[in-house]
């Protein structure tokens, strides 16, 4: 038995179509049947496996990744649909090998225990700041025409509620979340909105 | 999830007429809901047209004051645009109170609209349901139905419409324009989804190969004073048990414009008219409040687990109208 | 009880104690707030869980389920499903090759087998469960066994099920044995002193059926080597388990089955036994001749691994004037299947919460036709506490007590049902702390308010019996002053390499960063199985031994050389401490490993040992035990409640890790919460099927339901266990329901006896 140290493709038949995914700034052409998702294409053609498989429903947030910026459960899609965006998995949170700020802080908060929702929980997390930053409200946004609201711990709780983590590090997660925010920026930018 | 041709469109028309053929078609957004039923074995199209390189990505402000939705706006972004926040924060409230920010960034609007049921039953394969497999009969009537329809239901189907952002949408008198090989039509909001009947497998009025193109809200200032309040299992990341849209507006102590709709409660966003026309010119007082929830509710009937959703409905009614005053 | 086990526990009593761990007060690593060494691979998508290996010509497996609870199949009609593309083969009970039953795991130690099931594996056309497997789809890839499943035609003749409990209560019977333990207690006459107590209360519980939801599901790799070794990439609690289990099953030697799993996704009981998916992977490998993947959907989770059992359980209890209590009777019913037969031990707790003059304690099973019921998290205490600590505050609003007074006038000196010593036991402590900390106040029902929301406060007592297991481990320590710990332990969030490295280089007195861990794989020595919160406590029992042996190597190798600083002392008189072994009195005389090996000429020192029978566990009485604080809000108008505030102030012996062991902690009550208030398994009674095999309608706790957790605690060690600490992965559940049922009540003054707390029991 040879365990393989490099993803591999799946040979091309009558009922595939080729595609090129970009993934982490790196291109990927696959020969993949239209059925399949963006997650099983990652995990299961590509060998991309941080992404995770939690219920392939939409319904935990384990599969989530960015796509052009935004978070989207990878679960749901079809992975033909997404040629030509750039997409961010976990792998390619880091950069040049450094830990971004909410990798870090994840482990200083212990903000997982089995790590199997984490990957998700981070590519969401990482898009929700953004998300804030932007100005998106929330549904516990007191008042969701206002340009203002606090990053508090509310807010977060309700734009993290996509993903579950069975293990309970929530606690954890929002520290996590609430000191990567509180490093990378004092003050709230209330600029650009969402169109 | 069975094989089908994938096709992109690139324009409305190619769009239309690759779905106006023999075959099962399904026009793909986001994916959110389709992909799941398609997974599950309850949708098998053998064509698959995505749609969401159409230019429908827009919401604009018309020369009447109305607001144009694009069909393919996702519903993050709607959430977020700012004209929706400052004249009808319902609808922003509504989306965001629906589903998770990643499931948002994905759907559509016109995904959102033509969602299905959640019902435990419809999504098992093994079950009777005349939705998905029509004269089967309805394992829901005395099953698992505690997050069932207490109106309008029938004797083959008491499933919901798990939408939030439609009963915001159908509150504000929203019209749906959709496209089809015939050219456009104008369907308003309250008349696109149907009540199961005997036909609970067609869930509106969409004809095959038509394609919903946008959602055009009319101008009202009244309704800057609206709120959703959602009642669910979770704080977060849950389908409605029932929800409320309204928005209100009083003079002189009395009620001069008000509009209601409830989710979670029947097969479509139902648009509470009896509640309405019954406080229309009346007084602002809990009791009139009361009394107009009770009209709505009057021919509501529960299930063996749902029964409480007919008081809930009328509770959360009162609370929200009080609010808004 | 029979003579032999009185004999024999009248000589575990008069045996004296162990000396307690030399390193319970320890403080270099242990104790500190060290991050997860496994922190990085898990942020950076690194860390391979089961599903993740790729290997050579891997094909991909996916199952279909019957459809009815009970019955045969009569026709089974595979020409679509085989026709579909990509399709290599399809097995059912028409082609599979004949395997062994599986044998059941047996709470009394190492048996043969760990199935959760002793049903044949596709051997026969019986049904007995909804969603038993019914064939295993083999192809190219996940998309096309997934679709082929799906075409797979089935005729049944339906036989009788029973698939009510409400409906077959009566048919519950009193099994032989809960646990290992007496399915029925009876100390004085409970009934008699309840009827005559100055005060009580006496009422039924109900919990539904729950499903564990491991953010992973159950995933295997199966394949096997030339040499006809059969790899087992398994998400599993239980890695030997799984050795045994399959190679019971396929007729091979434990050793020809080698089982691998260093991350799990999650467990919480549900991957502690082998289920079918296991097995059924193991077949299609077999039939195939190609390494099979199985990846089981969540819909899969939900059909064929089981859950929590549903429960009705009577709790009454009896106080004299001034509270003290004269009677208490915790009984009821759990349902199990005929091919499992596991009684959920619900009175556990009971047992060894509080004093009583009279107790009766009785637990029935009911058999029904389902998937088997099985360990989920704190199983038995979970449910128990929930229904205990309920009657409790019930009795304390009765008399107009505090029920952190009731509870502190009726603490027992001694184990009040099987009178021993406790080990260790600061309950009071715990609630003193945890009082103080949430600022607790009893106030009377409904009396406080903010707008539509009511608030209230709940508290209860958290228990979580120890366990510890005998544990092989190895250890090796290298002529350049590094070490290799490795023992065939389990990671699925509990923190075990961190952990056992920070015991390890305090053992050996190294710097942390000499240590590596090995765990994971069944080719290491057997730990033990990550269950009954017991492998941390076993593996430092495991590490220890061998700890000892490898220390003893060094000083006999030192010691012979004249010129050691050690030559003239005795082991006893030495010490593992920098990077070496010192004189106790003067830490300058000594000698590093290095320099010991250097002398020798030698490059390592490898021992393996065993820990000893846990004989304290049954000499002494061992709970860990807590306080759990909770404040709520219920909203008036829609009966919704929110958990606000929590503080779980708990007595666990020593931290070992405040960091890894806070998250243990607040895990548990996260998942307590959803236990009380949104959790249920959806079970048709009409035809055993579960209705809501998904995460979106399975409603678990989402990061909105769950508050700012404190956690504190007592760290107390207790003397008579490794490190002087106890496993504390279950704890955090018990007790939590009750406190926020009990909150809710004083939200609103009502009572909710049955879970989940959904809003519309409160309407």
């Amino acid at each position: 038995m040879n365990i393989k140290q490099n993803p591999s493709g799946l040979q091309a038949n009558g009922f595939t179509l080729p595609l090129s995914l970009s993934i982490n700034g790196k291109q990927y052409d696959l020969n993949i049947e239209p059925r399949v998702s963006l997650l099983d294409a990652l995990r299961e053609y590509i060998g991309l496996t941080g992404t995770k498989k939690g219920c392939n429903q939409g319904a935990c947030g384990a599969c989530t990744v960015l796509v052009d910026g935004e978070r989207i459960n990878s679960c749901m899609t079809l992975a033909v649909q997404y040629q030509g965006k750039e997409i961010t998995t976990v792998e390619g949170l880091a950069e040049d090998g450094n830990l971004s700020a909410l990798q870090q802080a994840f482990i200083e908060h212990d903000g997982f225990q089995c790590g199997y929702c984490t990957p998700g929980q981070l590519c969401s997390a990482t898009a929700m700041i953004e998300e804030f930053k932007n100005g998106m409200p929330s549904a516990v946004s007191p008042d969701v025409a206002s340009e203002e609201f606090e990053f508090s711990e509310k807010e977060i709780k309700e734009r993290m509620s996509g993903n579950l983590c069975r293990c309970g590090a929530y606690v954890g997660i929002v520290e996590a979340i609430q000191e990567a925010f509180s490093n990378k920026e004092t003050t709230v930018a209330h600029e650009t909105f969402y169109l | 999830m069975k094989l089908f041709t994938y096709k992109q469109a690139d324009g409305v028309d190619e769009a239309i007429k690759a779905a106006s053929t023999k075959t099962i078609s399904k026009f793909i957004g986001g994916g959110t809901n389709l992909v799941d039923l398609m997974r599950e074995n309850i949708e098998q199209p053998d064509t698959v047209i995505d749609v969401t390189h159409l230019p429908l990505t827009d919401v604009e402000e018309l020369e009447d004051g109305s607001i144009k939705i694009g069909s393919l706006v996702r519903n993050s972004h709607l959430a977020a645009n700012k004209i929706i926040r400052e004249k009808f924060p319902v609808l922003s409230q509504a989306i965001l109170n629906g589903a998770s920010g990643q499931l948002r960034n994905m759907a559509t609007t016109g995904g959102n609209i033509m969602q299905r049921t959640r019902c435990y039953y419809f999504y098992d394969e093994t079950a009777c349901c005349n939705k998905r497999n029509p004269g089967s009969g309805c394992d829901a009537i005395d099953g698992y139905n505690r997050i069932h329809a207490i109106l309008g239901t029938s004797f083959t189907c008491i499933a919901t419409h798990p939408s939030d952002m439609c009963v915001a949408m159908a509150m504000l008198g929203a019209k749906i324009i959709v496209e089809g090989k015939n050219g456009e039509r104008e369907i308003a909001f309250t008349d696109f989804h149907k009540l199961p009947g005997d036909t609970p497998n067609i869930e509106t009025v969409l004809q095959q190969g038509e394609l919903i193109t946008s959602v055009v809200i009319p101008p009202q200032d009244f309704t800057k004073n609206s709120l959703y309040r959602k009642v669910r299992d979770r704080a977060s990341y849950a389908f409605a048990l029932v929800s409320v849209a309204a928005a209100l507006e009083v003079e002189n102590g009395s009620i001069k414009n008000v509009r209601i709709a409830l989710g979670g409660v029947a097969h479509k966003p139902w648009r509470a008219f009896k509640a309405e026309n019954y406080l229309m010119n009346k007084e602002v007082t809990e009791e009139n409040f009361m009394l107009a929830a009770e009209e709505e509710l009057k021919d509501a009937k529960g299930f063996e687990h749902n029964s409480f959703k007919i008081g809930l409905a009328k509770r959360t009614m009162v609370s929200v109208l009080k609010e808004l005053v | 009880m029979s003579i032999i086990s009185k004999i024999m526990e009248t000589v575990v009593q008069a045996m004296p104690d162990k000396k307690p761990d030399r390193l319970i007060h320890q403080k270099k690593y242990i104790g500190q707030a060290i991050n997860r060494v496994d922190g990085q691979l898990k942020v950076t998508g690194e860390a391979k869980f089961s599903a993740e290996y790729e290997l050579d010509n891997i094909c991909y497996a996916a199952l279909a389920y019957s459809s009815i609870a009970k019955g045969k199949i009569k026709k089974l009609n595979l020409s679509a499903a085989q026709n579909a593309e990509g399709v290599i083969t399809i097995i059912t009970h028409e082609n599979s090759l004949k395997l062994n039953k599986p044998v059941l795991f047996d709470p009394s130690g190492r048996s043969r087998g760990s199935a959760a099931m002793d049903i044949d594996i596709l051997k026969d056309e019986n049904i007995y469960w909804n969603g038993q497997p019914i064939a295993i789809v083999v192809a190219d890839t996940q998309e096309q066994a997934e679709h082929a499943a799906t075409l797979i035609a089935v005729e049944y003749k339906e036989g009788k099920s029973t698939l009510s409990f409400d409906a077959n209560k009566s048919k519950a019977k009193t099994p032989s044995k809960v646990m290992m333990e007496p399915a029925e207690i009876k100390i004085g006459d409970a009934e008699k002193e309840l009827k005559h107590a100055a005060h009580s209360t006496d009422n039924f519980y109900h919990t539904p059926r729950y499903n564990h939801n491991a953010i992973e599901p159950h995933a295997t790799i199966a394949a096997f080597k030339e040499d006809g070794r059969l790899v087992v990439f398994d998400s599993t609690q239980g890695l030997y388990g799984v050795t045994r289990t399959v190679a019971g099953v396929f007729s091979m030697k434990p050793d020809e089955v080698q089982a691998v799993a260093p991350f799990v996704g999650g467990g919480f009981g549900g991957k502690g036994s082998v289920w079918f998916n296991t097995m059924l992977c193991v077949l299609a490998a077999k039939q195939t001749g190609r390494p099979v993947k199985l990846n089981l959907s969540r819909e899969g989770v939900f059909r064929i691994i089981g859950g929590c059992t549903p429960s009705e359980q009577r709790v009454a209890i009896g106080a004299d004037e001034n509270g003290k209590f004269v009677s208490i009777v915790h009984s009821g019913i759990t349902a199990t299947t005929e091919h499992n037969n596991f009684p959920e031990q619900f009175s556990f707790p009971i047992r060894h919460l509080y004093a009583s003059k009279s107790f009766y304690i009785g637990q029935k099973a009911l058999n029904l036709d389902t998937v088997a019921n099985t360990f989920m998290r704190a199983p038995g205490e979970s449910i128990g506490t929930f229904a205990i600590e309920s009657a409790i505050d019930e009795l304390a609003y009765k008399m107009n007590m505090d029920p952190v007074e009731l509870r502190r006038i009726n603490e027992p000196a001694k184990d009040p049902t099987k009178e021993t010593e406790f080990s260790s036991r600061h309950l009071i402590e715990a609630y003193q702390r945890g009082a103080k900390k949430f600022r607790w106040k009893h106030l009377p029902p409904k009396s406080q308010r903010d707008g539509e929301w009511l608030i209230g406060q709940g508290i209860a007592t958290a228990f979580y019996p120890v366990y510890r297991f005998p544990a092989t481990v190895k250890i090796s320590l290298f002529a350049d002053g590094t070490a290799i710990v490795k023992a065939a332990a389990h990671e699925m969030g509990m923190g075990t390499a961190t952990v056992q490295l920070q015991h390890s280089a305090d053992r050996f007195g190294l710097p942390i960063e000499k240590v590596s861990f090995q765990y994971g794989n069944s080719d290491l020595p057997e730990a033990s199985f990550a269950g009954g919160s017991n492998q941390t406590v076993s593996v430092a029992a495991g590490i220890s031994s061998a700890a000892e042996k490898v220390l003893e190597e060094f000083f006999k190798l030192a010691s012979k050389n004249k010129n050691s600083p050690l030559h003239n002392l005795k082991f006893e008189d030495v010490e593992a401490k920098n990077g070496g072994l010192f004189s106790k009195n003067d830490s300058t005389k000594g000698e590093t490993y290095i320099d010991i090996l250097k002398e020798a000429g030698k490059g390592f020192i490898e021992a393996e040992a065993t820990s000893d029978m846990p004989l304290e566990i049954q000499k002494y009485s061992m709970g860990s035990q807590g306080a759990q604080f909770c404040e709520v809000r219920v909203n008036e108008v829609t009966g919704e409640v929110r958990v606000i505030r929590w503080v779980g102030s708990f007595d666990t012996g020593r931290i070992l890790n405040p960091k890894t062991a806070t998250s243990q902690f607040r895990g548990g009550i996260v998942m307590g919460i959803g236990m009380a208030l949104t959790e249920e398994t959806f079970f048709d009674e009409r035809n055993g099927r579960i209705m809501n095999p998904s995460l979106a309608e399975y409603h678990v706790p989402v990061n909105a339901d769950v508050p700012n957790i404190e956690i504190i605690y007592n760290d107390i060690p207790d003397e008579h266990t490794p490190l002087g600490a106890h496993g504390i992965g279950e704890i955090g559940i018990t007790g939590t329901a009750a406190a926020i049922a009990n909150a809710i009540f004083n939200a609103t003054g009502k009572r909710i006896r049955s879970l989940p707390v959904t809003l519309d029991k409160l309407l």
